[in-house]
Formats: C-alpha cells, sequence, structure tokens
C-alpha cells in the first residue's frame, strides 16, 4: 500500500469529521433524530404535514454551507471526473439503493456506528467493500 | 403526547446541524469527490483521510448518542427517535452492496451531493437531481410491492 503523504491532510479530516459529529449530536440530543441524509431526504416523498419543515430545513443546511464558509475563505477544489452520463447512472442507483437498505454514509456510517448498531456495521462494511471494489474494478481493471 | 415536530426551535436547530454538517464535509475535504474516490483507491495512491473524517465524527457521535440512549426527550423537549430494527436481512446488505457501487463511480453520497449543489457544480447538480428520482422510484416499487394498508417503514 502506498500512502499519498501529499495530499493525505489528517487534522482537517479530523476536525471536519468531527464537526460531523457535533452535527449529529446537536441533531439528536435538540431535535431527537438521527442525522441520515437519506432517511430525512427520503421522508419528503410521503411526508407526515408536521415532518416536512425541519427535515427541508436540514437539507438547506448543508446546501447553505458553502456560502456561509465563502465568508470566510474560497471554497477548497472540486474535482469531479466522471462524465454526466456516469453521474446520472450513479445517482439513480444511489437513490434507490440507500432508501432500500435505510441509510448512506452518514445514516449508517457515523450515526449507526456510533449507536453501536449491528446493522449500520453491516451495511457500512457492505458499502465500503462495493466502493473499495469499484474503484478498484474502474482503475486497474478496466483503466480508465 | 409527543411535541409535534414543527416548532420554530426544531426548524432552528435542524438548519444548525445541516449547516454544520456541511461545513464538516468541506474542512474535511469529503466535499471533493476526487479526495473520496482517493480513499477508496486502496491500490492506488492511497489517502487515508476519510478513515478519519468517520474516526473523528464517530469519536463525536458515541458521546452524543450515550447520552441520547438515557434520554426520553430531547433537550427542546422532543421524543428522541431511535432506529429500533435489529434484523440484518437482504435489503440492508443488498441496498448497502448497491450504494457502494454507485459511491465508487463517481465519489459522491447524499450529503456531500448537497454541499456540491450549494458550491455551484452543475455536475453535482445532476448526480442529485438521479439520486432524489433514484428515491422517487424506490418509494413507488414499494407501494407497488406493498398492500395499501401496512405502514411503512424507512
Amino acid at each position: 500500500m502506498l500512502i499519498d503523504w501529499n495530499n493525505f491532510t489528517p487534522w482537517t479530516a479530523l476536525a471536519g469529521g468531527a464537526l460531523i459529529g457535533l452535527a449529529t449530536a446537536i441533531f439528536i440530543l435538540f431535535n431527537g433524530r438521527i442525522a441520515g441524509i437519506t432517511g430525512i431526504l427520503g421522508g419528503l416523498i410521503k411526508p407526515k404535514l408536521q415532518d416536512i419543515g425541519w427535515r427541508i430545513a436540514f437539507i438547506v443546511g448543508l446546501i447553505l454551507s458553502p456560502a456561509i464558509w465563502k465568508l470566510f475563505g474560497s471554497l477548497p477544489a472540486i474535482e469531479i471526473e466522471a462524465g454526466n452520463a456516469l453521474l446520472a447512472f450513479a445517482g439513480l442507483i444511489v437513490g434507490i439503493s440507500t432508501r432500500y437498505g435505510s441509510g448512506c454514509t452518514s445514516g449508517h456510517g457515523v450515526c449507526g456506528i456510533s449507536r453501536l448498531s449491528p446493522r449500520s456495521i453491516i451495511a457500512t462494511l457492505a458499502f465500503m467493500a462495493t466502493g473499495f471494489l469499484t474503484v478498484y474494478v474502474v482503475r486497474h481493471l478496466l483503466g480508465a | 403526547m409527543n411535541k409535534p415536530h414543527n416548532t420554530f426551535q426544531a426548524l432552528v436547530f435542524s438548519l444548525l446541524s445541516g449547516l454544520i454538517f456541511g461545513i464538516g464535509l468541506i474542512l474535511a475535504g469529503m466535499a471533493n469527490p476526487a479526495k473520496v474516490l482517493a480513499f477508496l483507491d486502496l491500490a492506488g495512491r492511497w489517502d487515508p483521510s476519510l478513515g478519519l473524517v468517520m474516526g473523528g465524527a464517530i469519536a463525536v457521535g458515541v458521546v452524543a448518542f450515550a447520552i441520547a440512549k438515557k434520554r426520553p426527550h430531547s433537550y427542546l423537549g422532543f421524543a428522541i427517535q431511535l432506529p429500533t430494527s435489529r434484523i440484518i436481512d437482504k435489503r440492508l446488505v443488498f441496498g448497502g452492496l448497491v450504494f457502494g457501487m454507485g459511491w465508487g463511480l463517481v465519489g459522491i453520497c447524499p450529503a456531500p451531493a448537497f454541499v456540491l449543489v450549494g458550491s455551484g457544480s452543475d455536475k453535482g447538480l445532476i448526480f442529485t437531481v438521479f439520486m432524489m428520482l433514484g428515491m422517487v422510484i424506490f418509494e413507488v416499487l414499494e407501494n407497488y410491492r406493498k398492500p395499501k394498508n401496512t405502514p411503512h417503514k424507512s
């Protein structure tokens, strides 16, 4: 294994992670809810009336975060190599599968593991495994 | 009787959580799909950062959820709603496996997708629109499979 020391950013990764943890802490301790983006978003498709507002507010917070960041500095680079068709395909299967599996990186990966939920640990192992495998196949077997 | 979740306080704390979550993602470099893919590329030049992001988030989360588990109500008086399902089934595993494929193809998962939209990324917007379409398709298929009178569980 070859670690990319030039691009490895341990301190901002830990600090950013701690902020994500803080956000989930606020959400469970004040709102009483799990900060799982799949669940928050999916619940908007057939919403209970009283649940529409807080779900949208959380998503709006995510969308506004780059604007808040820009008040203090410039945004880090965004590099997306994938073409539009691949992005659409990936988006589609992420949307279907995260609902089917009841969670994504936030709900299972962060909140679920923090709760020591066996379900979430299994789900996280599953998506990490195919995440690693997919990049291996695309970059090293197909050589894209 | 549970306090309804549509109070002004609930909206403010929800917005605040989303904002802090998004800023955490940007600071951690996770709003850049290339950096996410660099973590998933074990056989290439590996960037372990995403592992530390998860570690940092879980370190704080473990404490928060330990407190939450002991409380019937949140600090704002809302019921604390923790998932109760303990069933490890085909849906959970298969859903996770397919999600990892989509994630590995482009390096975007649901939370960073919205941060990309807010950053003005057209490609991020395409991913996000199709992700939401995927969720709608899921809902339609679920309703088709299930009889009307069973409550939907998410």
